[in-house]
């Protein structure tokens, strides 16, 4: 019922969110053609917005449609690795950096949609914590496989050998004179031109943000948030329960593709391994603080919790320990009781925004 | 005492929400916060580098020395090793006079991507001048081709693979490069042991021991040492090598070749000698460690083959003051990775001399100057005798096959 009043508020605060975003863009790269950021600085911005991306494409999948999933990096390796392969192939091609970038991001995005669908049809029918475990065992397989993967490009193309049995190596692609080896199994993607740049993490960020927002407040979006709340009623009312979750799914898994994309080229070497549970779980962590469902409280999270280990070398080997007692405590008083009064008594407009939120 | 304990609670929530504002609030949150964090380091460098520079006033001949490496994590083991190793090296020649080395390390957690730039970026801004890093091939390659275009010189200790070094000018090693060690293996297995029967198991998900298996295969076919069977686990499944062992003992391998780090090769023994099933077994660097293995029943090693250019017990003089002074400060007996980060600060510290740098040159300068050098130098330390270079960066030593008798390693 009060749905009506509040919706004009929700589009508010997704323009806040924008404004947000663009105002941190514009106040950082003024920052940085005054030469104010330090090298380290610099060289964490474009990890930052690959993240944020992850944890707002995986609030998509927890907190919008509820299902807890802890294999959303195996779809930012997938992304990541087909990304890789389709700029260093078309490197001759298209000298434009800017442009192969964007292509890359595409070319993640479809990659990882396609595989978010094929995992998605037998994960899907799952629920809880059933959905959870699944989702964390193909995370497993995808990092596996591309563990036995072996790319490589020459004027003939593309060569790809599936590297099962681990007999095989690099030079059993035959690659002719000038060809060059894009993936070698375990060792990764080695020697890829880093064409990342923070300018293109912006646009992710920006073009993330307006399909995810949109999608909440569309039609489609109030179906999957149905799901989430009830999901024999909302399958009552007609609700075609696989096609909203699905879409859900493949679009968080799509988004995911591009920010591995980003992420991959922004290194000249990447493995599989980068890839694992741990890195799941960091992105499950920056969405679970930054509140379920909460876009705006993701991005800010994932700003946090990523320069929080940076900020913290100063304690040496300590640091990891240091960082782990900040995030339980943050845990704690984030969710304590307590501390949500004295929010609402220091913030009294956004009381109504917690209610409803 | 509820209500000491709810007020306590409180105080800790108000500065956690205070801290929590403070750099949500605003959107220029990443750069304000790092700023902040990073300003003690900043101020505590230049402290230190006055207190060193006062003395030798006329020629600042002081060099900030980097280095990173996995200092946490499950690889933190090598990590450690090669910076305790840089760190006695460091003392020993700053207490000689002349040249000296301000040292700092930074953990990279051994991770390929961000977290290894990170960490050198992080040594940039403190003002590194040399690197004698990584400490992994995974974070080598990484850093190198960052580092070849901001032309800063960086020496590894311990990170093995080709990819680390190919096509830069400014990346050098001080230990065996993946394929020498495969091809050093085959020659002496085919030397050794004629018509011996191998198996090879190895991790198929780290680019060391893939590296190694793939140049040993190739070899060995040149050299007609007879493969019979290859077995292959990763990270995940490093806990037990039954199935391996039972296939390798079926096909009737009498030599097994464990390309791997120490930790799966001494469960990869234990099961084993369980099964009753004894051949020769013959490892390569990552082997060496092994005696040192907590929990880890010596006598299972015995007649163990490895490949490895340091041995602790060695009776030349500079190999037992280090492994004294390394029992000294760290309470163990020091692995080829520290001796690996030792020889790596007195590689560099040749190579600076030779080239003539001085501490206020800028990085690029001294890059420029120590790769011209490089191929130039000798340099006898502990894991070789009269260590050249390449231009390509590689190392020219000769390896030395141990075996263990009575737990120590001797010459066969």
């Amino acid at each position: 019922m009060k749905n009506l009043s509040s919706s004009s508020k929700k589009a508010r605060a997704d323009y806040f969110t924008y404004a947000g975003v663009t105002i941190a863009f514009i106040v950082i790269t003024l920052l940085r053609n005054a030469g104010s950021l330090n090298r380290s600085q610099q060289g964490l911005l474009v990890p930052i917005c690959c993240y944020i991306v992850m944890a707002v494409s995986l609030n998509l999948t927890v907190g919008i449609l509820g299902e807890l999933s802890l294999g959303h990096a195996g779809f930012m390796s997938v992304g990541a690795f087909s990304g890789i392969t389709a700029a260093m192939s078309l490197a001759n091609i298209i000298p434009s950096t800017a442009l192969r970038l964007a292509i890359a991001m595409v070319v993640g995005a479809v990659c990882a949609a396609i595989v978010g669908f094929l995992v998605g049809i037998p994960v899907l029918r799952l629920r809880g914590d059933y959905l959870a475990i699944v989702t964390l065992a193909f995370g497993e397989i995808l990092k596996e496989l591309i563990t036995c993967l072996i790319v490589g490009y020459d004027s003939n193309g593309l060569h790809v050998i599936f590297n099962v049995n681990g007999s095989k190596t690099a030079s059993d692609l035959n690659l002719l004179e000038g060809g060059r080896i894009i993936i070698k199994g375990a060792q990764g993607a080695t020697g890829t031109q880093t064409i990342a740049s923070f300018t293109a993490g912006f646009i992710l960020i920006m073009i993330t943000l307006l399909i995810v927002q949109n999608l909440v407040r569309s039609r489609t979006g109030r179906a999957i948030m149905a799901i989430r709340d009830n999901r024999i009623a909302a399958e009552s009312v007609g609700i075609n329960i696989t096609k909203y979750k699905m879409i859900a799914f493949v679009t968080s898994a799509a988004l995911a593709g591009a920010a591995g994309a980003l992420f991959g080229l922004n290194y000249s070497n990447l493995t599989a391994a980068k890839f694992d549970f741990n890195t799941s779980i960091l992105v499950l962590v920056f969405v679970v603080l930054g509140g379920l469902g909460n876009i705006w409280g993701s991005i800010i999270a994932t700003v946090v919790l990523y320069i929080l280990p940076e900020a913290l070398r100063g304690f040496a080997t300590y640091r990891m320990l240091i960082y782990a007692i900040v995030l339980i405590l943050v845990m704690l008083t984030t969710n304590s009781p307590q501390m949500k009064l004295l929010l609402q008594k220091l913030l009294p407009k956004r009381k109504e925004e917690e209610i409803n939120g | 005492m509820k209500k000491t304990f709810a007020m306590v609670l409180a105080v800790v929530m108000v500065i956690g929400m205070l801290a929590g504002c403070g750099s949500s609030t605003q959107t220029a949150a990443p750069a304000q916060a790092a700023t902040t964090q990073t300003a003690p380091a900043a101020e505590a460098a230049p402290a230190a580098e006055n207190a060193e520079a006062a003395p030798a006033a006329e020629a600042n001949m002081t060099f900030k020395l980097g280095s990173s490496g996995p200092l946490t994590g499950p690889a933190a083991i090598y990590g450690i090793s090669v910076m305790n190793g840089i760190q006695i090296a460091v003392d020993e020649i700053n207490a000689m006079g002349g040249l000296q080395f301000e040292f700092q390390s930074q953990d990279d957690e051994a991770d390929s991507g961000d977290k290894a730039i990170n960490a050198y970026n992080t040594l940039l801004d403190w003002g590194m001048q040399v690197m004698a890093g990584t400490v992994t091939s995974g974070s080598g390659i990484t850093v190198a081709a960052q580092a070849y275009q901001d032309r800063v010189f960086m020496l590894t200790p311990s990170g093995s693979s080709v990819d680390l070094i190919a096509d830069k000018d400014n990346a050098f090693q001080v230990c065996f490069t993946d394929p020498n060690q495969g091809i050093a293996s085959a020659d002496y297995i085919s030397q050794n042991f004629a018509g011996a029967k191998v198996a090879v198991i190895y991790r198929n998900d780290d680019a060391y021991s893939q590296g190694i298996r793939d140049t040993f295969v190739t070899e060995a076919k040149e050299k007609s040492v007879e493969v019979v069977y290859e077995g292959t686990f990763t990270e995940a499944t490093q806990t037990d090598f039954s199935v391996q062992l039972t296939a390798a003992q079926a096909a009737g391998a009498d030599l097994l070749f464990l390309p791997i780090y120490y930790t799966p090769a001494s469960v990869i023994l234990n099961q084993a000698n369980q099964m009753g099933y004894a051949p020769v077994v013959f490892g390569v660097d990552g082997m060496d460690g092994i005696l040192t293995l907590e929990n880890f029943d010596t006598s299972l090693a015995e007649g163990v083959m490895l490949l490895t250019p340091f041995a602790a017990d060695a009776d030349d003089e500079k190999t037992q003051a280090f492994v004294a002074e390394y029992q000294k400060r760290f309470g163990e007996t020091p692995n080829q990775f520290a001796a690996d980060g030792y020889d790596a600060a007195y590689i560099l510290k040749a190579a600076l001399e030779a080239a003539g740098c001085t501490g206020d040159m800028s990085a690029e300068e001294i890059c420029e100057a120590v790769i011209a050098v490089m191929p130039t130098i000798s340099v006898d330390g502990i894991t070789g005798l009269s260590m050249t270079w390449g231009a390509n960066g590689e190392v020219s030593k000769a390896p030395k096959a141990v075996i263990i008798q009575n737990g120590v390693y001797v010459s066969p």
